[in-house]
């Protein structure tokens, strides 16, 4: 893959993020609507109907594509707000929508064979193998690869299959693979899959107990953190617990996932689009990081150096991992 | 009359009590199934491959049946080569595909899917059994509800789990070796110290998680004795109990017993809490709420 055609497909989890994310040189804007079909079903987020014409006539005057993810697992007997989601895209004319579960690939592939299918993260789709049954069953035409697989692995992956892949470049990290996670329902009773939401904010508590503040998700603590400390959400993989009687991170450290520094070598394996992570984020945020991954992408293309781009006061912890990326995260 | 199945024994057993688990299962368990086969790492596979011919003869010799489980992250060329290999076998036995690398090997041919492949609706419960799912065992997060609406559907068989600690995460990263600040290529095989998993506890000492390796489990044992009877009814034809160093003979009797009527759910609760003591037991996602909840004793009516 050069340089040439590679796509940043960026966030906006409401249209004035949409906005500032075409402005800043998106080539991509991915959406959701505003209900659990989802992965970022939070309060407040998302668009309408109505917002989601708008988005893509915006996005469209000025060159980018819109991309709807309908990527949570519909409900047994109750499919018809996801069918309705697909229905509804292909009627606003996004360019493609972004699916996980089987059932809704073969019904956005039956009941709208004109529509371009993008396969979620969620998904998590590892191997080749994989990605070719999505293509070769429902015409997948890009798969979005789960946070597991290491550049070398990834290029490999490129060779082997027929269909665009997308990785994620920037923002928050799944450590589990995506799509396979039950810990927030083990403990919340809500999942990404089934509810579109991780660690929600509904069941989150800060409890001072001290002079320290403790975080809790549902009956379980987190973290704690002492005064003065800033006290971080209690994602549930993100906290400190204790196993062999040693208390640490035991799954990943309160941190972001930023390859700005790899993506030349992200670019020479063969990736056509850059993801990044974010709907739940304003739209300063998804503006200053798109604008970065722009000047980079563009730098490269241009065949310079890339600009050193400090992302540090925007991420989460102030803390940055290539994650699996590196075999050595594993 | 639901049936039984034992799962894949999900952790890093020495191999000698991996053959011998089998064997006794095989001489003297209830079981109408029994899954082999490495689900979570790969690099635990080549420890006890050689046992596996001698352990699927001597199930099949007992009457029952032999299903081969495959590998839920696939991700290397040698895991490939894996899914590659066990799909060539499904001549000889029934294959449990747990990703979709493996159900499309699996094309045409009957096999099982695995509670790690996302069947959350009848329309992948119907694309799977088209493409030659002749059973599927469902994820843990599904609500008794759900299960019904799915047995309803008439295709697949609907296999549910109904003990043991729950598979809620697998990852490219081994906890097990962070654990111990080791990286999974040096891992040092650390997993195999915990038979039954790795207990995870919150700062404030309440247990949390359980860890084998790159899977996340839940630190509850899952337990639906009080639910069995009321899911057969809803169609459910098999339950799986999932493998642990306690006396799973005695699991097997007690689920079979209380299937059977020959006893209480109240009385089977009793006893599995006597065949492992150390156990604490949880049932919320069949009641549609958070899986660590300990509901036991509440009925499934009206759900």
């Amino acid at each position: 893959m050069s340089a040439e055609n590679v796509e940043l497909v960026c966030p906006a989890g409401t249209p004035a993020a949409l906005k500032a994310a075409v402005d800043a040189g998106a080539d991509c804007v991915y959406v959701g609507f505003r209900d659990e079909t989802n992965a970022r079903n939070f309060p407040g987020l998302n668009f309408s109907r109505p917002e989601l014409a708008d988005g893509i006539a915006y996005a469209h005057e000025r060159g980018a594509k819109v991309l709807v993810a309908i990527n949570t697992f519909p409900r047994a007997g109750k499919p018809e707000i996801w069918h309705q989601a697909v229905d509804d895209a292909a009627k606003l004319k996004a360019d493609a929508v972004i699916l996980a579960d089987v059932g809704l690939c073969d019904y956005a592939h039956r009941t709208h064979p004109e529509l371009r299918l993008h396969l979620s993260v969620q998904a998590s789709a590892s191997s080749a193998e994989a990605i070719r049954f999505y293509h070769q069953a429902f015409g997948i035409q890009r798969a979005v690869l789960p946070r597991v697989l290491t550049v070398p692995e990834i290029a490999s992956l490129c060779a082997n299959v027929p269909i665009e892949m997308e990785v994620f470049v920037f923002g928050g990290l799944c450590v589990m693979a995506e799509g396979r996670c039950s810990l927030s329902s083990y403990i919340t009773g809500l999942s990404p899959n089934m509810n579109g939401v991780c660690s929600p904010a509904s069941h989150v508590r800060y409890v001072e107990k001290g002079d320290k503040v403790v975080s809790q998700l549902g009956d379980f603590t987190i973290n704690t953190f002492g005064s003065g400390e800033p006290a971080g959400y209690p994602t549930l993989c993100k906290g400190r617990f204790e196993a062999d009687g040693k208390l640490s991170y035991l799954f990943e450290e309160p941190t972001s996932l930023n390859t700005l520094s790899i993506l030349p070598d992200l670019i020479a394996a063969g990736v056509k689009a850059f993801k990044i992570e974010g709907r739940q984020r304003g739209r300063a945020y998804v503006g200053s990081v798109v604008k970065a991954f722009r000047q980079t992408v563009d730098a490269i293309r241009r065949g310079e150096t890339p600009p050193e781009i400090d992302l540090d006061n925007i991420t989460e912890g102030n803390r940055q991992t290539s994650g699996a990326y590196e075999r050595s995260w594993r | 009359m639901s049936k039984l199945s034992i799962g894949p024994v999900l952790f890093n057993w020495k191999p000698e009590v991996w053959r011998d688990f089998y064997f006794r299962i095989a001489d003297e368990a209830p079981v109408d199934s029994v899954h082999l086969g490495e689900v979570v790492c790969s690099k635990r596979l080549p420890f006890f491959e050689k046992y596996i011919p001698e352990v699927a003869e001597r199930l099949a010799a007992a009457g029952k049946e032999v299903v081969l489980s495959s590998l839920a992250l696939v991700m290397t060329e040698r895991e490939r080569d894996g899914i590659r290999s066990l799909a060539e076998a499904a001549g000889d036995f029934l294959i449990e595909a747990n990703d979709y690398s493996a159900a499309a090997a699996l094309a045409g041919k009957p096999h099982v899917i695995g509670p790690l492949v996302n069947v959350y609706n009848e329309g992948t419960l119907g694309y799977v059994t088209r493409n030659g799912a002749i059973r599927v065992c469902l994820p843990p997060e599904l609500s008794a509800a759900t299960i019904a609406v799915l047995a309803a559907e008439k295709q697949a068989e609907i296999e549910v789990m109904a003990f043991g600690r729950l598979p809620l995460a697998i990852s490219a990263r081994c906890y097990h070796a962070r654990s111990r600040n080791l990286h999974k290529d040096g891992c040092q095989y650390v997993c195999a110290d915990d038979p039954d998993g790795m207990e995870v506890d919150t700062m404030d000492g309440k247990p949390f998680l359980a860890v084998n390796g790159t899977q996340t489990m839940s630190y509850h044992y899952l337990s639906l004795l009080s639910e069995l009877k009321a899911l057969a009814d809803k169609g459910v034809g098999r339950f799986r109990l999932s493998p642990h160093s306690c006396d799973m003979v005695a699991v097997a009797r007690l689920y079979r017993d209380l299937l059977d009527g020959k006893i209480e759910a109240s009385e089977a609760a009793l006893q599995l809490g006597d065949i492992n003591p150390d156990a604490e037991f949880s049932n919320g996602y069949i009641h549609g709420q958070a899986g660590h909840l300990n509901l036991l004793g509440e009925s499934l009516a009206g759900e």
